[in-house]
């Protein structure tokens, strides 16, 4: 488990080290070029932000009218059976079709359950480990106008589910790592 | 797709509420929702300047085109059918390797450009060839290094250890890509059977 935490304590620190090291060899003006970005960074914020707003009420409002719990509840005899968390099941169904509204059920979730609890540590690493699959897809193809996609999206679903389930897991293996 | 989602997220939750739920916890939800959009936002905006500017660092350098040159063997590996097709290869590298340094504003452009350039030796040009469908599982893996957005706002809300998720994420991840790439080589495989 120690080994684990070092690796991922030691991950950002050590991209950021390379990346500096590299822009410094290189001779570039490295703050010059950080602040470019930060402020780029300021502007991609500003745009998510009423995306985010709305999306974060109406998460909230399917949260709380007791919708969620009532879904979840149908589906738990089958989730149960694989002994997959219920909680999750509605972060699971967003995850491949909206970026947004899946940041802001996450964060539901780990704010509900705790930021480091079992299910809040599997929240975000579900996050981190899929994508919004069905939108990127429609971005790419798009781009090029073809409309038939073959096996596409049924590849990137079985990816997603396979990163689900293995967040899951891997979450619950390591829980004692984690506290 | 918001513009269906979010109206029957939000009409489903009222009629709930009025006919089996809470209605005095549905209204304090729409108020406090927005609050925590809020919240979420400003302490977000620290680490996505943050990261963007280092970021911004390694797309003005070369730092991309040489990591590049270290996945060439995976790239032949995933892409065979493109051979010698050296400036299409270079693309869909510089591509993995934004998606996996998760610089999403350049791995996007980089990515539709590769597609482009497919599309150029495409024998149909209304369906997806088998590079293309490669290139796209990829960038639907989520192959990055640094989960930068959960790391943000699990700090947000005042974990212990925001990084110590990102092996887990790893693992995940890298399951989640082994299994895409398989099924795409598998759906190809099977493909050229039935011809």
């Amino acid at each position: 488990m120690q080994v684990i935490n070092y690796i991922s304590n030691i991950a950002m620190p050590l991209i950021l080290l390379i990346i500096l090291m590299h822009g410094l060899i290189e001779k570039q003006k490295v703050f010059d070029l950080f602040l470019e970005g930060a402020s780029e960074g300021i502007k991609i914020t500003l745009r998510i932000f009423p995306t985010l707003i709305g999306l974060f009420v109406a998460i909230s409002m399917l949260k709380d009218s007791g919708i969620i719990d009532f879904i979840t509840n149908l589906l738990s005899p089958g989730l149960d059976l694989i002994n997959f968390p219920k909680e999750i099941m509605p972060l699971a169904l967003l995850r491949p079709i909206s970026g947004n509204a899946s940041i802001a059920i996450a964060t539901n979730i780990m704010k509900t359950f705790g930021v480091d609890s079992n299910l809040g540590i599997i929240a975000a690493t579900l996050m981190g480990a899929t994508e919004t699959t069905i939108y990127t897809i429609a971005v790419y193809t798009s781009s090029v106008k073809i409309t038939k996609t073959r096996f596409v999206l049924i590849a990137g679903l079985l990816a997603d589910i396979a990163g689900i389930l293995t967040s899951v897991a891997v979450c619950r293996f390591l829980s004692n790592g984690f506290s | 797709m918001l513009n269906m989602l979010w109206p029957t997220f939000i009409i489903g939750s009222i009629f709930y509420g009025i006919f089996c739920g809470d209605l005095n916890k549905l209204n304090t939800s729409i108020m406090s929702g927005a609050q925590d959009a809020i919240t979420t936002c400003l302490t977000l905006l620290g680490s996505m300047c943050l990261w963007s500017g280092v970021m911004s660092i390694a797309e003005k350098t070369k730092f991309i085109n040489n990591i590049s040159k270290i996945i060439s063997p995976i790239v032949n590996f995933l892409f065979p059918e493109l051979k010698e097709n050296k400036k299409i290869k270079k693309e869909i590298s510089m591509n993995m390797v934004a998606n996996i340094l998760g610089l999403g504003n350049s791995a996007t452009p980089l990515g539709l450009k590769a597609m482009d350039s497919l599309q150029k030796i495409n024998k149909n040009k209304k369906e997806l060839s088998d590079s293309m469908a490669m290139l796209i599982l990829l960038n639907t893996a989520s192959l990055q290094l640094i989960p930068t957005t959960v790391i943000a706002i699990r700090s947000s809300l005042g974990s212990q250890n925001p990084t110590n998720i990102i092996v887990p994420v790893w693992i995940a991840t890298l399951v989640a890509a082994i299994v895409g790439v398989t099924s795409v080589k598998l759906f190809i495989k099977l493909g050229r059977k039935k011809k």
